[in-house]
């Protein structure tokens, strides 16, 4: 091991594990646990579908189901869609902005320690009969005190608490480490599209999660010292929480669709032999999807009866937010028509993007209109309506990425022939699971019923989705073996077995710890295809130290070296005693005095000041600067 | 819409297989498509995007405000109020003892709009009766109104489509439209008060209503049963479904609910009642003659 990797190494052994810092490492854990979380809302679907199979069927009870389907779509929302979007970002920008690492690795740490405790403590509820089952989205009064005495409802919002701690997080690392992380050369106008996707992402979970940590946090307050935020009796508003949730909600969609519309961009190019054609607009295609993903949160409340002016803004808003995800799949299509197509697995699963999420795309069109949202609305159409739009632009982009950088994380390749079946049989159990809902939505089949009556001749379509489900688990299931027997025997991968063109391909598979031996500096968008072979790399960062480059946020200008913190374990300690906390203040509000004390002591250790020889703070004024001015001749090893 | 939507669904499918099969074709030494091209072919598309889109949202809106209108009053003034997990209607009236008030089932007269005014007394539920009109959410401490009209005579069912519970799966409202006569034939039926048992087994029945907790929670006008928190049965045998469209009513079904209304309806708030035998059957003739 080089000393630059030694330097960079997370601690080894069972204490060290808890310790690491490295973004790989974490986001390596992120992946798998929200796959692990796939898989188990996965489970929850496939016992839904099993009892909707038949007519009057009593397999599940309707307290269990109720159950199930909250959990269902909570763990799917909050612990697999967002925090695997996250993962791949704590993954790959770094890599893709030719980073050494993730800025602020010890929050970002922090955060999936906090995401995975929180799923534990939701499955935990679960198994101990105290999982939520009012729905993932909560409405009081039904999920107030007097309607929902158990646990259940605070087991719901405490979950929320947890994951939005650990996105806002994560958000905030990802944000800094695009905007200051980037290598020299790598102006905005050059920055990778994914990770535009992330940076976009990431302040739509800036603006969106508050809304929805306000609201669970109200709700928590009237259901555990009687506030009266949605207590109609007392003079709340049972509509206040609608508008609250729903203008998290709706962002939330795009929150998981954005990234998964950057790994098309990012596929596309690849597998076409061809820079991304129209960059800028689809870059400004995701930044106004985020701004208008804020304006139409109230076409999930069309059947409340609001005003008739309210109503026709919020549909055109949902109408138009059809003109960027438009442009951007022209741009696409473009792409693909200028470019010389091979079709390997990972491009298989982008077509099946294109044919699943379009039809989404326009059930969600014809959803924005207000007397055909009024008929559908909470019926099966529109649960096929939002499978088809985040299965398709979320899960199916991201099982491309899966076949696309497992070679990458893993230096295996994944086969391509068990591929081909993996996407055969998901794509054909998707249409058939979700195809015939939009069917039963139309005949009349309301949502989050436990069972439905023989006479409406609904069991066939039923029956027709249950199948189609048998068929999707099996593709995951075999997608998973694969994945196992690739990791333990699969063929080695080269260091960019793609011939793609973005910065993560220029180093091994796996990167080493630090990355890239030398940080590279960029002289296009796709680097790895348009740099000159003398492309300069970036020197003068210390070897045995956590060096890191800053760069100015447009130009990427190289602006100061910044030592990165070391591996350590008070993100553990600090994510328990806030763990603690979230419990302990379930049950009493006492919980969230006590409960603070050690998460202040955690927090002081964490932050607990080094001295200036550890690399700590120094001493106005600086020793050395590690830039010259301008006009000045450069410092001796201080400099690029 | 429809017709629009599978249309651009095709077109788009089209563009992207003809594009695929392009981009599969080309070798390296082919000469490339011009940027140009490229350029004027997505603009093109994304203009063709925004016309279609505006037409789309003229055509809903001006769909939305002629369905969303209130028509004029029609006469017939109806209240719905949403209960976990039943339908409490009642029909006003400016004269209080020729209100009525029944649960689970709506009658109304066709060819006329009828105007509904909603709430809830608990959680939120939603208003739906798919073949008459969209739906309307039933929001505790808000009242508003809907409209429905029926073309023909006959029974439509309605449902709870806001989830409001462990029971929203068996939450229906049957809907009956009828010709004016037969209507107001109904309404003035439903504004007599229960009718006295006939006979000794339906007396006994009556005696059993009112000494047990029946009459704590239900209201059966002319008795002195006036409970207010579960569903009127002044006139349950006229009726055509138990446990808002749980169970049809039939004596059998009846009985069946009454002893044991978890059975069928697990969760709703009806406790069971372990009758003895005689009295069940003469509890369910007594509530059968309540025509």
């Amino acid at each position: 091991m080089t000393q630059l990797d030694a330097t960079w190494a997370d601690p080894r052994g069972l204490y060290g594990w808890f310790m690491h810092l490295d973004h790989k490492s974490i986001g390596r854990r992120y992946l798998l646990t929200a796959f692990a979380f796939f898989l188990i809302g996965g489970v929850l679907a496939a016992l839904m579908r099993l009892q909707l199979s038949r007519a009057d069927n009593t397999f599940l009870g309707p307290d269990l189901y109720n159950q199930i389907f909250s959990t269902h779509g909570t763990t799917m929302m909050f612990l697999f869609a967002v925090p695997v979007m996250q993962g791949l970002g704590i993954y790959f920008v770094p890599l893709m902005v030719g980073a050494r690492g993730i800025a602020f690795p010890r929050l970002v740490a922090f955060s999936y320690w906090m995401f995975l405790f929180g799923g534990i403590f939701l499955y935990v509820s679960f198994l101990l009969n105290a999982g939520p089952d009012v729905g993932w989205f909560s409405y009081p009064p039904l999920a107030g005190a007097l309607y929902t005495p158990s646990k259940r409802a605070d087991v719901w919002a405490q979950l929320i608490t947890f994951t939005e701690v650990a996105s806002l997080a994560v958000a905030v690392s990802l944000i800094t480490t695009a905007m200051k992380l980037r290598a020299p050369g790598m102006t905005l106008n050059r920055m990778p599209i994914f990770v535009w996707a992330q940076v976009v992402t990431s302040f739509m979970v800036l603006f969106a999660m508050p809304a929805v940590m306000l609201a669970s946090t109200c709700l928590i307050l009237d259901r555990l010292v009687g506030t009266h935020f949605f207590d109609v009796e007392h003079g709340g508003d049972a509509l206040l929480w609608q508008h609250l949730f729903w203008f998290f909600g709706h962002p939330e969609v795009y929150i998981i669709f954005i990234p998964g519309s950057g790994l098309v961009s990012t596929i596309v190019a690849t597998f076409s032999r061809r820079r991304m054609f129209g960059y800028l607009a689809v870059v400004l295609s995701l930044v106004s999807t985020a701004f208008m993903g804020f304006g139409l949160w109230v076409h999930h409340m069309f059947a409340t009866g609001l005003p008739q002016l309210g109503e026709s803004f919020f549909t055109a808003a949902s109408i138009m937010i059809a003109i960027p995800t438009g442009t951007q799949i022209f741009c696409w299509i473009a792409t693909m028509w200028g470019g010389r197509i091979t079709v390997k697995s990972p491009m298989l699963w982008i077509l099946g993007f294109f044919f699943i999420f379009i039809a989404g795309g326009l059930t969600g069109v014809m959803l924005a209109a207000v007397p055909l949202n009024t008929q559908v609305h909470d019926t099966f159409f529109v649960v096929a309506h939002f499978h088809y739009v985040l299965i398709g632009g979320a899960v199916f982009p991201l099982f491309a990425a899966f076949y696309y950088w497992y070679p990458k994380i893993t230096g295996r390749l994944l086969s391509e022939q068990v591929g081909r079946w993996v996407f055969g049989l998901f794509f054909i159990g998707f249409n058939l699971t979700f195809f015939p809902m939009h069917l039963l939505g139309l005949h009349g089949m309301p949502r989050r019923v436990y069972t439905y009556p023989a006479a409406m001749g609904w069991g066939t379509l039923n029956l027709l989705a249950s199948a189609g489900a048998v068929l999707m688990a099996c593709a995951v299931l075999t997608f998973v073996v694969d994945a196992v027997r690739a990791l333990v025997a699969g063929t080695a991968a080269a260091d960019n077995p793609w011939d793609a063109g973005t910065l993560e391909w220029a180093t091994n598979s796996p990167p080493p710890n630090a990355n890239f031996p030398s940080p590279p500096t960029v002289a296009g968008r796709e680097p790895v295809w348009e740099n000159p072979p003398d492309q300069p790399v970036v020197v003068g960062l210390r070897t045995d130290a956590r060096d890191v480059l800053v760069t100015h946020v447009l130009d990427a200008e190289p602006d100061h070296r910044l030592l990165f913190p070391e591996p350590s374990i008070w993100p553990l300690l600090t994510a328990i005693a806030t763990t603690v906390l979230f419990i302990w203040s379930i049950f009493t509000p006492w919980g969230v005095v006590y409960g603070a004390l050690p998460v202040f002591v955690t927090m002081v250790g964490w932050f607990w000041p080094k001295s200036a020889d550890e690399g700590g703070t120094q001493r106005w004024p600086f020793a050395h600067r590690t830039l010259p001015r301008p006009n000045e001749a450069p410092a001796t090893g201080g400099a690029i | 819409m429809w017709w629009v939507s599978v249309a651009v669904f095709l077109v788009v499918l089209a563009a992207l297989i003809v594009a695929l099969f392009l981009g599969m074709r080309r070798r390296s030494d082919d000469r490339a498509v011009s940027e140009a091209t490229l350029s004027r072919s997505v603009a093109t598309s994304v203009g063709v995007t925004v016309v279609i889109l505006i037409g789309l949202l003229v055509a809903s809106i001006s769909t939305g405000r002629a369905v969303g209108a209130l028509p004029e009053s029609s006469g017939v003034s109806v209240s719905i109020i949403g209960h976990q997990w039943w339908w409490e209607v009642e029909y006003e009236d400016a004269v209080p003892t020729r209100r009525v008030v029944t649960a689970n089932e709506l009658h109304i007269p066709t060819n006329r709009p009828v105007v509904l005014k909603v709430t809830s007394r608990d959680v939120i539920h939603s208003f739906w009766v798919p073949n008459l009109q969209g739906k309307r959410d039933l929001i505790p401490g808000y009242t508003t109104a809907i409209w429905l009209q029926a073309e023909r005579p006959g029974h439509f069912r309605g449902q709870c489509a806001e989830f409001c519970g462990i029971q929203h799966a068996h939450m229906a409202l049957d809907v009956v439209a009828e010709s004016d006569g037969d209507f107001y034939r109904w309404l003035d039926d439903m504004r007599q008060p229960a009718r006295d048992p006939p006979d000794a087994v339906t007396r006994t029945g009556r005696d059993v209503f009112m000494r047990g907790r029946c009459a704590g929670c239900h209201t059966i006008r002319g008795t002195e049963a006036a409970g207010q928190t579960a569903p009127n049965l002044t006139h349950l045998a006229a009726r055509s479904t138990l446990g808002a469209g749980t169970l049809t009513n039939t004596p059998e079904h009846l009985a069946e609910w009454i002893r044991d209304p978890q059975a069928s309806k697990p969760g709703n708030q009806m406790p069971p009642n372990p009758l003895p035998a005689d009295s069940l059957a003469a509890l369910v003739a007594y509530l059968g003659s309540l025509q």
